[in-house]
């Protein structure tokens, strides 16, 4: 579904993505991880169409990017890391708004806003502006957001963060089914486990560039005691280190 | 809990350090290597901007310097630039004492913070009185260059008008502060819809009533200029000796008269420090309350009117994203009281603007001399796209940030930026040049213009507003605010600030082109000749079409590449 091939992105002389190679398989939950600042929400805007690549090429679809933006971003549901709706619309408002900027509007859509609200319990808030909404009810009105045209591919960033229980357990379902349904997610996340649990294709990226790809058996297999957790693998292929220095921060 | 060792309390942040991540961010901005061509775009139009500033004051006063009474009345002239100063002041001090003081992402962290409560309301007065004194300061310079230039002042004597100005640009300040901090206390759970609603009208009251003090029309009473020399001496300028406004005028002239009066710096600096401790004692009273119930959530509801509904029936015919887009953009602009705040504004501004207009007092003495009708024809046509110019600054320049952070869905959604950009542009040039054309037909109605200046200044005013709006979209465009906490302010930034000095440096332009036909015109009717159109008239009418035209093309095909380029 997605092919990333020698992907670089450079902002002045700093390189965010730097050759960077990759294949998402249609109808697979995918997922994407890597330790703050190795590139991931540069690769993930990049291929949602918000930033253009310094190199390299992005296919969806087995069309590039570039070459038909409109048609390519029609198959997509994008969901950023921080989820920035307009204050002064209401939850309604913003879903409609976008189903219109996909070219969609009528009674289906307003059916499908109805169920999507009522999925993520955003019904009783539906005529309030966001601007009163939590955190983490923003998160949810965006997931919506990025179903509502009933995409082929969820290009979806963080998304945990901010979402109570109850919405991450319906997030966690809803990406199963729609994976089912012959469609593509492709997540980061720093939620291991969620990873862990979840993906059934996982990719490691450090400084810009792919460290490992896999299933988890895949990922184990590499190792040298082939039970590792992703846990281990994660701190081992990306070089970090456990915490050592914890005397010296909370010494006076 | 009790064994866990405790930190000594350090010593407080002091001012400076509190407004370190603005100075390092502004020096941090100037300094890189891409914005250097800005800053050069900037220098020239400032530089520029300065000359014709300068030019202007310096023909008035060395014209007064020739008279008797010229002191008397060059220090009436800045009496009235200072009232005028002062005005702008306090209302923008008002506005931005709003963002900094209340709306602020970097407010919570300072409130947190163990900061002595003294230095966060100095630095924030600072940040303050810096957003809204810029320009002022900007304009003042050249005027008071003038002045010295022309009454000899010496090479001290600018130090000496900075010297005036310091204090002069804290009183403002701090008066805006305070009114603020007042206001949000006695308007509870941020009702600033109401909050900008009464500032708005307050601050049109205020203007209204400075304008009918000042009679600005009896400078063109018919007469020529010895009539306009009386009419300046009548000027009721409402300068009197306890108005910070003559303190300054007093210092200036006093220097430049060789005085030696230490009463008016004495005055002017006493008056700003008994004015910061007592703005201090208020903001120590007031700022803990005012800023919790700033926070107490806002209006919920999106409020589903009848007019909405008739809109939303009106724009049906509409393709579905650009109905929903006018849509998305006319709830955000009526339910932003920091926007249609301005709106009212504008509007009583335009109706003060038209009536003194119609106080002007021309035809009190019967038939009106055709020299005068058309003079005022001509400076009101130069008046009203100045009026234009600082409308689209207000509305237009703004209309790329204020997509602000939702950008991010704006570029990921199947929508093409060049059809967004030529969007905002419709959404925006239509009703301005409406505006434009009603405002100078309504006004030439009134002032008995003759069909040719009728024609000249409808046909300007119409193709000069397209410009406007193409250069104002397209500034925004290169200069975006997508992070500003307050749209009223995103005007007065440097992409905001570019736009005004471009569109006034357009509108001389014009004015420069149409002079020669609109002087020909003027010697034909004197003379009683007859007025043919020559191929002059025609060449600099066209001329004046053909530069609207380059500008609006040129503007919007800049404008519309950059807005598929721009990474945020």
């Amino acid at each position: 579904m997605i092919q990333l091939t020698q992907l670089v992105k450079q902002y002045g002389r700093f390189t965010a993505v730097d050759r960077l190679t990759l294949t998402v398989p249609r109808g697979t939950l995918f997922g994407f991880l890597g330790p703050n600042g190795a590139g991931k929400t540069t690769t993930m805007r990049m291929i949602a169409g918000i930033l253009r690549p310094t190199a390299g090429s992005i296919e969806i679809g087995g069309v590039e990017t570039w070459r038909e933006p409109q048609a390519i971003k029609a198959m997509i549901g994008y969901i950023p890391d921080r989820p920035f709706v307009y204050d002064k619309l209401t939850g309604a408002e913003f879903l409609r708004f976008v189903a219109a900027l996909y070219g969609q509007a009528g009674s289906a859509v307003e059916r499908r806003m109805d169920e999507l609200l009522e999925l993520f319990e955003l019904g009783p808030w539906r005529d309030e502006v966001t601007g009163s909404y939590s955190h983490g009810m923003r998160q949810k009105l965006v997931i919506a957001s990025a179903f509502v045209h009933r995409p082929q591919l969820i290009v979806v960033d963080e998304p945990m963060v901010g979402l109570d229980p109850v919405g991450a357990r319906v997030l966690k379902d809803l990406f199963r089914a729609f994976v089912r349904r012959g469609g593509t997610v492709l997540m980061s996340t720093h939620t291991l486990e969620v990873a862990e649990l979840m993906c059934d294709r996982i990719a490691i990226i450090a400084r810009g560039q792919s460290v490992a790809e896999g299933t988890m058996a895949e990922l184990r297999a590499e190792s040298a005691s082939g039970n590792e957790s992703l846990e281990d693998i994660f701190l081992r292929l990306t070089g970090a280190r456990p915490p050592h220095a914890l005397d010296a921060v909370l010494d006076v | 809990m009790s064994e866990y060792p405790v930190a000594p309390v350090p010593r407080a942040p002091g001012v400076w350090t509190v407004l370190a991540p603005k100075w390092r961010g502004l020096f941090a901005r100037w300094l890189r290597g891409g914005e250097i061509g800005s800053v050069a775009l900037f220098a020239a139009l400032a530089c520029g901007f300065w000359g014709i500033l300068f030019g202007v004051a310096y023909r008035v006063l060395q014209y007064l310097a020739g008279l008797s009474v010229g002191m008397l009345l060059a220090q009436k002239i800045l009496d009235a630039v200072l009232v005028g100063f002062a005005s702008v002041l306090l209302l923008s001090n008002l506005i931005a004492a709003l963002s900094t003081f209340f709306l602020a992402r970097d407010l919570d962290l300072l409130v947190a913070a163990p900061l002595n409560w003294f230095r966060l309301y100095l630095s924030k007065l600072i940040e303050t009185a810096v957003h809204a004194s810029w320009m002022v300061v900007l304009i003042a310079l050249p005027i008071f260059a003038a002045y010295g230039v022309v009454f000899k002042g010496g090479p001290l004597f600018m130090p000496v008008a900075l010297a005036a100005l310091l204090p002069f640009l804290v009183l403002p300040a701090v008066l805006g502060s305070a009114l603020m901090l007042v206001l949000v206390n006695v308007f509870p759970a941020r009702r600033t819809r109401d909050l900008l609603g009464v500032i708005a009208v307050a601050a049109a009251g205020g203007l209204v009533l400075l304008v009918r003090v000042l009679r600005p029309e009896l400078l063109f009473q018919p007469g020529g200029l010895g009539q306009i020399t009386a009419s300046l001496e009548a000027l009721h300028v409402p300068a009197g000796p306890f108005m910070p406004t003559r303190w300054v005028s007093d210092m200036l002239m006093n220097w430049l008269q060789h005085l030696a009066d230490p009463l008016p710096p004495v005055l002017l600096y006493t008056s700003a420090a008994a004015f910061l401790i007592m703005g201090g004692w208020l903001h120590g009273r007031l700022f803990r309350t005012g800023y919790s119930m700033a926070r107490e959530g806002s209006d919920r509801f999106g409020a589903d009117t009848a007019l909405g509904r008739l809109v939303t029936r009106a724009l049906a015919p509409l393709p579905i994203a650009r109905r929903e887009f006018l849509l998305k953009d006319l709830r955000l602009f009526f339910r932003d009281p920091t926007q249609w705040g301005q709106l009212i504004l504008v509007v009583l501004l335009v109706a003060v603007y038209v009536l003194n207009i119609r106080a002007l007092p021309i035809f009190s003495h019967g038939r009106a001399p055709l020299f005068l009708v058309t003079l005022i024809v001509f400076l009101n046509l130069a008046l009203s796209g100045f009026v234009l110019a600082a409308i689209a600054a207000r509305f237009v320049f703004p209309a790329v940030s204020l997509e602000g952070r939702q950008m991010w869905l704006l570029r990921s959604a199947p929508v093409d930026a060049r059809a967004l950009f030529r969007s905002k542009f419709w959404m925006t040039a239509l009703p301005l040049t409406a505006l434009g054309a009603t405002i100078t037909a309504v006004t030439d109605l009134m002032l008995r213009a003759s069909p040719f200046m009728v024609f000249v200044s409808l046909g300007t005013i119409v193709v000069f507003t397209v410009a406007a709006t193409a250069l104002a979209l397209t500034f925004g465009t290169f200069y975006p605010q997508f992070t500003s906490e307050n749209a009223a302010q995103i005007p007065t930034s440097f992409g905001g600030v570019a736009f005004m000095m471009s569109a006034v440096s357009l509108l001389g332009l014009i004015i420069t082109i149409e002079a020669v036909p609109v002087a020909g015109y003027l010697r034909a009717r004197q003379f009683g000749d007859d007025f043919g159109v020559s191929p002059g008239v025609v060449a600099a009418l066209v001329g004046v079409a053909a530069l609207c035209a380059a500008t609006t093309v040129v503007s919007l095909r800049l404008g519309m590449r950059r807005m598929e380029e721009l990474e945020f």
